[in-house]
């Protein structure tokens, strides 16, 4: 049918190499998440602060993240920032890129989830001597990270996704970026993807299974 | 502050860029949400069990990046299978089954979202399967899933910004050229996100009022 | 001692409290009655300070509830409030649902916490469910866990807020006894409720409040048997 000749050993001798190259992948898309959802919990906070600067910051913050397209966001953190002297390493533009678009969709997500908890419940925590905070801290935020868990599940799958668009900024330590090179040296273009399109979809199940799991530990009322 | 070497045909470019960008779109939109809706009847259709391959196939496009899945498709359709497709006909290939993944899901929930009763009242006044569709579930099923649906299309649009992977220069890429040419990063990328923002926007705004308009009822 | 000097309160345009005096002493039990809308309840969120006033005064122990510089949080330590809706909190058991103040906002220590949580709680007849989550409990359990969680901050006063209005009859009871227990231990207690039997029980006083204005005040025996205002009179006979 077709006379294209397959090397898939070409590909399997560079499994190592790609593998050292998810952990990276895996490091940028934990950091940006771990760092992502206490911005949004702080984005969050601004919205409720009754603050106009503050809610304007968030809002803006929130409506750009959602609005544009996440390599916009990488690459306004690489050239836009360098642009005003700040000059980024690919690796903390594509972090700062992908926590900026977390957290702007996470705080969204919040804020919905937030509707769904009754006034009374802080209220009740505030008439036990508590301050607004520790209302925030252990009435509200638990259930709203319950409510919240499947986007953030979600996001943190967008974020490992989103890493493959570090290359665009010169990012060459994660998965996408080590296949690039490998690519460039070998040629094999389709066993080399191919492969890492299964690290991917392997990393990518884990987490979902991951985050099953830990739903079912941790939410069980 | 405006003291710029942008001249009328590097706007003249961009603008290409933003057509080229708005093609994409609306062409994987539009094919995309077609097999989207037969993918997702399929599968309500067929039960959960009897859908698996599909369902199966339809989440790989949902997670691997869709990079690699641009990259792996030109390579394929070009050096496996030597089609000698442009990279703008293989990324409206790959964006519409990229499209239809996440459409199938969305008319999936939408047509779980009608009640099986009011489903079984139809059908019990003699209609068919095919005017039960049409009838009592498509209008039903779209309030639920119309919102979800502007979700999609406007994370296509910026979900185009990738096709730039196979020789497509859509709006970013333009962006990008002439950073490198004229060296002025932050007002190309502000007019650049501007145009994104300024589509993406109202239109998210729009969906959010349709789904507020719709739930309250 | 709290003392409630001329209080007037309103929800913009709608007075809800149009000059209130009251002193409830130590270990008083007083029960506040009347038809809704006559600002009852209003007068328990406002003692707490979860509701600020346009006028007067209120007074708990000598510290000014709505004085800028009182620790609302502090003040609200001594004052334990009970509402309608018990918001029992749906993430953490009900033990927990108890330890949680006294452990974030007294510092208490975990053990010191868990011991006054279960004391509390198989004061108010709990003691077997302490691990539970409160999904799993009945409207009138929840509603006993809201009172020992409140009872675990070792208040000096108890307000409860029309406290068995949201349950099924058959739930009140249980209810009521946990306040007539509070009661005969010496607890200072305001309860704004419906239940007239209850009322004449256990009330040292008993108010009528109408339309925002506190039109009696006498004991039970007193304000039940010989009812001087004639907005009482005809509250007393509908409720009959």
């Amino acid at each position: 049918m077709f006379n294209y000749r397959f090397q898939w050993n070409q590909a399997w001798k560079r499994l190592p190499e790609m593998l050292d190259g998810a952990v990276v992948t895996m490091q940028v898309a934990v950091l940006s998440m771990v760092i992502g959802i206490l911005l949004a919990i702080l984005l969050t906070l601004f919205r409720r602060s009754g603050s106009r600067i503050l809610s304007g910051i968030a809002t803006t913050w929130v409506e750009i993240a959602r609005n544009t397209p996440a390599l916009f966001q990488i690459y306004m953190a690489h050239f836009g920032l360098a642009g005003l002297g700040l000059h980024l390493s690919p690796y903390q533009s594509l972090l700062l890129g992908i926590t900026f678009n977390n957290a702007g969709y996470l705080a969204e997500n919040f804020r919905g989830a937030l509707k769904a908890i009754p006034d009374t419940q802080p209220r009740a925590g505030r008439s036990l001597g508590m301050s607004d905070l520790q209302a925030f801290r252990y009435i509200i935020l638990p259930q709203m990270i319950r409510i919240s868990f499947p986007t953030i599940t979600n996001q943190m799958v967008w974020a490992v996704l989103m890493t493959s668009l570090g290359v665009t900024v010169g990012m060459n330590m994660d998965l996408y970026g080590v296949t690039q090179d490998l690519n460039a040296l070998t040629f094999r273009t389709f066993e080399l993807f191919a492969m890492a399109a299964v690290i991917f979809y392997v990393i990518v199940k884990i987490i979902q299974a991951g985050a099953w799991l830990i739903s079912r530990r941790l939410f069980r009322y | 502050m405006f003291d710029t070497a942008l001249t009328a045909n590097d706007f003249l470019f961009l603008a290409k860029g933003a057509g080229m960008t708005i093609f994409v779109t609306v062409i994987a939109v539009f094919f995309g949400t077609v097999l989207g809706i037969i993918f997702g009847v399929i599968r309500y259709q067929i039960g959960p069990v009897w859908a698996a391959p599909i369902t199966f196939v339809l989440d790989i496009f949902r997670s691997i990046p869709l990079l690699i899945q641009l990259v792996l498709a030109y390579a394929f359709l070009g050096t496996v299978l030597r089609l000698g497709l442009s990279g703008l006909t293989v990324a409206c290939i790959v964006l519409t089954l990229y499209t239809s993944a996440y459409c199938a899901e969305i008319v999936r929930g939408g047509i779980e979202a009608v009640p099986l009763t009011l489903r079984r009242a139809s059908r019990s006044l003699g209609m068919t399967w095919g005017q039960d569709m049409r009838n009592i579930v498509m209008p039903l099923a779209t309030r639920v899933a119309l919102p979800s649906w502007i979700g999609l299309a406007l994370g296509v649009m910026k979900d185009s910004a990738l096709v730039y992977v196979v020789q497509v220069t859509e709006l970013l890429k333009s962006t990008q050229i002439l950073i490198t040419r004229l060296q002025e990063p932050l007002l190309l990328l502000m007019i650049c996100g501007a145009f994104y923002f300024l589509i993406s926007f109202p239109v998210a705004r729009f969906g959010g009022y349709l789904e507020k308009r719709w739930s309250n009822d | 001692m709290i003392e409630i000097e001329n209080v007037r309160k309103s929800f913009g345009a709608l007075e809800v409290l149009k000059g209130i005096d009251l002193t409830v002493s130590k270990g008083e039990v007083l029960t506040v009655i009347g038809g809704s809308g006559s600002g009852k309840s209003t007068l328990l969120t406002c003692i707490n300070g979860l509701e600020p006033i346009q006028a007067g005064k209120i007074t708990v122990d000598g510290i000014e509830v709505h004085a800028k510089s009182t620790d609302l949080n502090k003040l609200r330590q001594k004052i334990g409030i009970v509402f309608q809706q018990w918001n029992a909190f749906p993430h953490l058991t009900v033990k927990e649902n108890v330890m949680l103040a006294p452990r974030k906002v007294l510092k208490q220590s975990k053990a010191e916490a868990e011991a006054m949580a279960v004391k509390q709680l198989t004061h108010v007849g709990l003691g077997d469910k302490v691990d539970v989550y409160p999904g799993r409990l009945s409207g009138g359990q929840q509603q006993r866990m809201a009172i020992a969680r409140a009872l675990a901050m070792s208040p000096d006063y108890m307000l409860f807020d029309e406290v068995t209005s949201a349950l099924d009859p058959q739930l009140v009871g249980e209810v009521l006894d946990t306040l007539r227990l509070l009661a005969s231990e010496g607890m200072t207690m305001i309860c704004v409720t419906h239940e007239m039997k209850f009322a004449r029980e256990v009330s040292d006083r008993v108010a009528f409040f109408h339309q925002g204005v506190m039109a009696e005040i006498a004991p039970p025996a007193e304000l039940f048997g010989d009812p001087k205002d004639p907005n009482l009179q005809q509250f007393l006979a509908a409720t009959h």
